[in-house]
């Protein structure tokens, strides 16, 4: 608990020296800090402190993982470009599941998430390992149900 | 040096812009509310990651390109957040995805 409240007190304050930019004003840096502590404080009555909120844990894995999630998004924008300059005959929508093999809700809403940031495919409706989904492609479902993204976030769970 | 950033933001600056006009075509082109959703989705993605590097890299001071930084994590974080309640909501609401049979554009039901 301490740790969590200790990792998102860190990051509070990186986020508010790079959004300040004010780094040795005698007034408003002590005020930097009290908005930090009431906010950490804040967050600590809500009981929202716990393992799946540490931003530390999350990012250092996910470091690995957002640069080929970077480079799925790139090659889903370029297809349904290419399908909106070849108009809706190109189109063959459907509404299908895809089973997630992910054992944390966490692991779960991270690919559910990244079905949805991959234009082309957007989730629907998430219950148990079930995450249902719109298509606009057959293409697409193929390559969801090769399974790769679901591996990788998977793995990037384990991490965790 | 100064060259190469100008050159490098142009063409992430353009590339950006013409995926947002495409995405703005789709968005009027696809037939019905799930397609447009997809449409729309390009904007969020990669048009913001293209406009906005392009403006990191004419920031000039770290703290400046460290805000758009942030913009653009947000933005990545509350894109899909908007999309899949959109496509919940529709799909809750059932509204029916147009099949490739369908013919034109309908998605008033």
């Amino acid at each position: 608990m301490f740790r969590y409240a200790l990792s998102l007190t860190l990051i509070l304050v990186v986020i508010w020296l790079l959004l300040s930019g004010m780094w040795t004003h005698p007034i408003i840096l002590p005020l930097g800090a009290a908005s930090v502590i009431l906010t950490v404080w804040i967050a600590f009555r809500l009981e929202i402190i716990d393992r799946d909120t540490d931003p530390l844990r999350l990012m250092i894995p996910s470091l690995r993982y957002w640069p080929w999630l970077l480079g799925q998004i790139v090659r889903a924008n370029l297809q349904v470009a290419s399908r909106i300059i070849r108009g809706q005959d190109s189109l063959s929508p459907r509404i299908t599941a895809v089973k997630s093999t992910q054992k944390s809700d966490l692991g779960r809403s991270i690919f559910a998430n990244s079905i949805t940031l991959t234009p082309g495919t957007v989730t629907i409706r998430v219950r148990d390992d079930d995450i249902l989904y719109y298509a606009l492609n057959e293409d697409l479902i193929r390559e969801l149900d090769e399974g790769e993204m679901d591996r990788r976030v998977t793995r990037l769970e384990q991490q965790l | 040096m100064a060259v190469l950033l100008d050159t490098l933001s142009w063409i992430l600056l353009l590339a950006g812009s013409a995926l947002l006009i495409i995405g703005g075509i789709g968005l009027i082109r696809f037939p019905d509310f799930y397609s447009r959703v997809q449409a729309a989705g390009l904007t969020d993605t990669l048009c913001s990651i293209c406009i906005l590097l392009g403006l990191m890299l004419q920031a000039g001071s770290i703290t400046l390109a460290g805000k758009i930084l942030f913009a653009l994590l947000f933005l990545l974080f509350t894109g899909p957040t908007a999309a899949h309640a959109l496509a919940k909501t529709a799909h809750f609401d059932r509204l029916e995805a147009w099949k490739s049979g369908d013919g034109g554009a309908s998605s008033k039901r």
